[in-house]
């Protein structure tokens, strides 16, 4: 037992850093054009971003199963460029598990536990806590074959768990699930993750997803991480427009900066004021992109809520616990609100024109970035 | 009335059906069953001898084949060879007993003819012992009666080398007549080496092709079919070429000096030949099946097994070795099974000491006559064979095979 609470603090210290890391398959176009980031230890790190992002590609570097064009990676403060994947002590769950069909389930287990040179005894005492974490007691004379999608991607995560490394990748290993499996699998390993205290890089273009199980999102696009932080400041303090976009939903105004006020801004779109809170400093003329949650905008503002803009109501589709009210304001039909499902959803009707609003804070300005501001 | 319409539709379906299967039935059946059959039977039975001379072996059946037969055997045999002779039929019946015991076709014919131009009168014995002094061996007479069997274990005996002494005990043939078993053997042997090394060149070939980028791995597909679509016989000609005394790489190396002219390698008309041009032509028959079964196996694994911290070689053969034995043993299976009966390369490149089974088989179907004995040594062949597939099945289950 004290052994083992010794690896736990061990793995709890695996610190990973990109330091400039680039990626060019032919020289010339670069996939990462430079990535730097910092996992701390224990930290349960997400890479999000669309297909084709890089947020594989940084994972593949990590295993040693591609190597940078430039830059370095550090474990611990150790340069590992030099170590095969081998030796990198690294688990990893692939997207489609990648178990060895012709092994049971309780040889797969074994497997790395055996090229270790472990002693029969102590490989099934480890085979049989790795199945027990993951709830598979009695499965192991099993095939992959036999098994369903979730208990053989549950196999995975054992596998990739059972020699204890310090660090535990995953690439979009729920992809091929179900949304309730999915679901429940995300609980399942977030738990597992928090009690073991090993370093997670997970790879995943699902937002949800990300926002369930991360300490920290990394989102990237076109193979630059655009903002790293916690679920809560992604979504409440987005730094570009991608993250706003693809990070929970969100309205984006665009206009220009008229006047500049300590941290808040007014900003003319479409005829009509608005005054917003500015995530970096704009200067007056410039082009902004103005950020508004749907859950933060109300209907029928009171006075405290300084922005107010009429809007005509396009069309009300029913969520369940909440309406998706879409209204064109400033001549954009494509302004969301969501109001939470109460009785009489304050009695308007599509074709209605009515008023809405929301607070400064609630309204962010980005850099307008876009082919167009330029 | 619309029911029984429907039913006859029915019927007249299935009856198409099976029309359009007939003709490849019927094709397997002409084709293959048939000839194996009519095989299998000649290997067994043969009746010639039996039906040419119904009355001597009448006759020699109560014959305790101890000591010299009666009077009235010398008389009814001796008759009988004279009629035969003189519808020109001895001849064959001759040539049969002759495989037994050898001399007995001069025997035959020599004492047919003396006894048509001297017809004895009532010592029939006499007059055989002096046309041929072996018809007072006992050995002459036992030879005679074998020969009349119609179904007789002799060819597959002959075949293994053993024969019959005058009890109708097995017994060994003598040493200068053993060929048979140390060329099966030879045969196994040879075919075992081509085998594995196809198996060793075309392990890695394979691998290249199913895990190379999807260009070039069609490119190699390519190198490998190319020569699969060239005949045989160009493709083994085209080793005399290279191989032979004054050949390219004999040249080669007594121009580069590694060679003295009179050291030139003796690489064809031998093994050596036999060996270099048919592991050339089975080759793709091992790439092929490996390819097939190694597609199917994902680059992934290899990865997995790396991070789960095998080394390159532990993960090959805990991981990749094991899934794709279907393939290897599809291929084995494949190459061996052809090697066995393989004919044309050896006949052209193995020279005398290059032979296989197949030759001497050719040999008895061409040469020798000897259906019967040619007909055995496919026999034991096709039972080889057919035992590999027993083992095959025990141990990777024959649905596993794969050759697509």
């Amino acid at each position: 037992m004290n052994d083992e609470g010794t690896t736990k603090r061990e793995a709890a210290g695996t610190r990973i850093e990109f330091r400039d890391i680039t990626k060019s398959y032919d020289g010339s176009t670069m996939v990462l054009p430079g990535v730097n980031l910092e996992i701390g230890g224990g930290e349960f790190m997400t890479l999000l971003g669309p297909s084709g992002s890089g947020k594989t590609t940084c994972l593949m570097i990590l295993a040693g199963f591609e190597a940078p064009t430039s830059g370095e990676i550090r474990v611990n403060g150790k340069r590992i460029h030099d170590l095969p994947p081998q030796k990198r002590d690294m688990g990893m769950v692939f997207q489609n598990y990648a178990l060895f069909p012709h092994m049971t389930v309780g040889q797969n287990l074994a497997f790395p536990l055996e090229v270790r040179g472990m002693a029969a005894a102590e490989r099934g005492r480890r085979v049989g806590r790795a199945l027990e974490i993951v709830r598979l007691e009695g499965f192991a004379e099993r095939r992959p074959g036999q098994l369903s999608g979730g208990q053989q991607q549950r196999v995975a995560i054992a596998r990739a768990l059972v020699f204890e490394p310090g660090v535990v990748l995953m690439d979009e290993p729920l992809g091929a699930l179900d949304r309730r499996l999915r679901e429940e699998l995300q609980l399942e390993i977030r738990s597992i993750q928090r009690e073991l205290g090993v370093t997670m890089v997970y790879v995943t273009h699902d937002q949800q997803e990300a926002m369930t199980l991360s300490d920290r999102i990394a989102v990237f696009n076109a193979g630059q991480i655009q903002q790293a932080a916690s679920p809560e400041t992604l979504y409440e303090e987005p730094a570009t427009e991608f993250v706003a976009r693809f990070v929970g939903d969100n309205n984006l105004l665009r206009g220009t900066v008229r006047s500049v006020e300590g941290e808040l801004c007014q900003v003319e779109v479409g005829g009509g004021v608005i005054e917003a809170f500015m995530v970096e400093p704009l200067a007056a003329g410039a082009g902004t992109v103005l950020a508004i949650r749907p859950e933060r905008v109300v209907l029928s503002p009171s006075i405290e809520y300084s922005n107010s803009v009429a809007a005509g109501v396009e069309d009300m589709v029913f969520q369940g616990d909440h309406w998706r009210i879409r209204v064109s304001v400033f001549g954009q039909s494509d302004f969301f609100v969501k109001i939470p499902n109460f009785i009489g959803q304050g009695g308007i009707l599509p074709g209605d024109q009515i008023r809405i609003g929301w607070t400064t804070i609630d309204c962010r300005a980005l850099a307008d970035n876009s082919p167009r501001a330029a | 009335m619309a029911f029984p319409l429907n039913s006859s539709l029915l019927n007249n379906r299935r009856l198409r059906a099976g029309l359009l299967a007939a003709p490849l039935v019927l094709f397997v059946a002409v084709t293959f069953l048939a000839p194996l059959a009519a095989m299998l039977v000649r290997s067994v039975h043969e009746p010639a001898v039996a039906r040419a001379l119904p009355q001597t072996l009448g006759a020699l059946a109560q014959w305790d084949g101890r000591e010299l037969p009666g009077k009235a055997v010398f008389r009814i045999a001796g008759s009988e060879f004279v009629a035969l002779n003189e519808r020109r039929a001895l001849g064959s019946v001759a040539t049969r007993v002759n495989r037994l015991e050898s001399g007995m076709r001069s025997t035959l014919l020599g004492t047919a003819r003396a006894l048509a131009a001297e017809p004895p009168g009532d010592s029939w014995r006499q007059a055989m012992i002096a046309a041929d002094p072996d018809w007072a061996e006992v050995s002459s007479w036992l030879a005679l009666r074998r020969a009349g069997e119609a179904v007789t274990p002799r060819h597959y005996l002959n075949a293994l080398d053993l024969d019959r002494g005058g009890a109708g005990e097995i017994v060994r043939q003598p040493e200068d007549r053993r060929i048979y078993v140390s060329l099966l053997l030879r045969t196994f042997a040879i075919s075992t080496a081509i085998t594995a090394i196809c198996l060793l060149l075309a392990y890695p070939l394979a691998w290249l092709l199913a895990h190379a980028r999807p260009r070039r791995a069609g490119f190699l597909l390519l190198l490998v079919l190319v020569p699969f679509w060239t005949s045989l016989l160009v493709r083994t000609t085209s080793w005399i070429v290279l191989l032979q005394n004054q050949g390219v790489i004999n040249d080669l190396l007594v121009a580069l000096g590694i060679l003295a002219e009179e050291q030139r390698l003796a690489l064809i008309y031998n093994m050596t030949g036999t060996i270099i041009a048919m592991v050339h032509v089975l080759l793709p028959f091992m790439i092929l099946p490996l390819y097939s079964i190694m597609r199917t196996i994902p680059d992934r694994h290899m990865q997995a097994a790396a991070s789960l911290g095998a080394s390159h070689w532990q993960a090959l053969r805990r991981v990749y070795w094991p899934q794709s034995l279907p393939g290897v043993a599809a291929g084995s299976l494949l190459v061996f099974i052809l090697c066995i009966g393989f004919y044309i390369t050896p006949a052209l490149v193995g020279g005398r000491t290059g032979q296989l089974v197949s030759s001497m088989i050719a040999y008895h179907m061409e040469q020798s006559l000897n259906w019967g004995l040619a007909a055995a040594l496919g026999g034991i062949l096709l039972l080889l064979v057919a035992l590999l597939y027993v083992i095959y099945d025990r141990l990777v289950g024959i649905e596993k095979l794969s050759l697509n």
